[in-house]
């Protein structure tokens, strides 16, 4: 759509016309705000944790454990230098030999999900699958913050 | 030719006073659209682009997606 826009608007005289061709969905999908009647609505981005304990692949699964648990936290997320999600460790993967290395005890290729999506929908989301928490991801793959289905489901009952 | 833009280039041109143009129909600019943009679907861009828009100006248009 936006390509025959551009194209018509050239046709009418003007002189600078450029086409975003990734769109909508990509300014959202990259966590950046948007104006409008949904804007007032909490999403996935807004209240999924920012300070959720990463790792990288090379560590060794003992040192991150005890580096989590002090701040009470049971997910862990595996990620490069640019923030790239990798891996999950939850409690069953933080709970493997300490010896092994994270690339080894990793869930590897989790679900991820965009920060655009509506609170509500993805409290139903969490609760229909049974999703603890999931890591919320732009579109090319970086780390925005984890979601806890705890923090979703009262979120989504505040808004009615 | 329309250049094809990435986000940054959007951000960037909007900084230096581009018009940001949202093709899509009125109901789904009113949930959503970027800061700043004007509601212009394509079917009103006929008769209304000029009227709004400034011809002197760099224009974005930007849609969903690349469908």
């Amino acid at each position: 759509m936006s390509p025959r826009a551009a194209w018509r608007l050239e046709s009418l005289g003007f002189r600078e016309v450029y086409d975003y061709v990734a769109g909508k969905l990509d300014w959202m999908a990259a966590g950046l705000p948007t104006e409008g009647t949904n804007a007032a609505h909490p999403r996935a981005g807004d209240v999924s944790r920012k300070d959720v304990p990463t790792a990288r692949l090379e560590e060794r699964l003992g040192d991150v454990r005890e580096r989590v648990s002090a701040g009470g936290w049971d997910a862990v997320v595996v990620t490069n230098d640019e923030r790239v999600v990798l891996g999950l460790l939850r409690s069953k993967e933080l709970a493997k030999d300490p010896e092994l290395s994270i690339e080894k005890a990793m869930r590897p290729g989790p679900s991820t999900f965009r920060p655009y999506v509506a609170i509500k929908e993805m409290a139903e989301t969490m609760t229909g699958h049974m999703l603890e928490s999931v890591p919320v991801t732009t579109s090319d793959g970086r780390l925005v913050g984890l979601l806890l289905q705890k923090d979703a489901v009262r979120v989504a009952g505040e808004q009615g | 030719m329309p250049g094809e833009i990435d986000r940054k280039q959007v951000q960037k041109l909007v900084e230096g006073g581009a018009q940001l143009v949202e093709v899509l129909p009125a109901d789904e600019y009113e949930e959503d659209h970027l800061p700043g943009a004007i509601g212009l679907p394509l079917r009103r861009l006929e008769t209304e682009a000029v009227r709004i828009l400034d011809r002197t100006r760099p224009v974005i248009v930007y849609c969903w997606d690349t469908a």
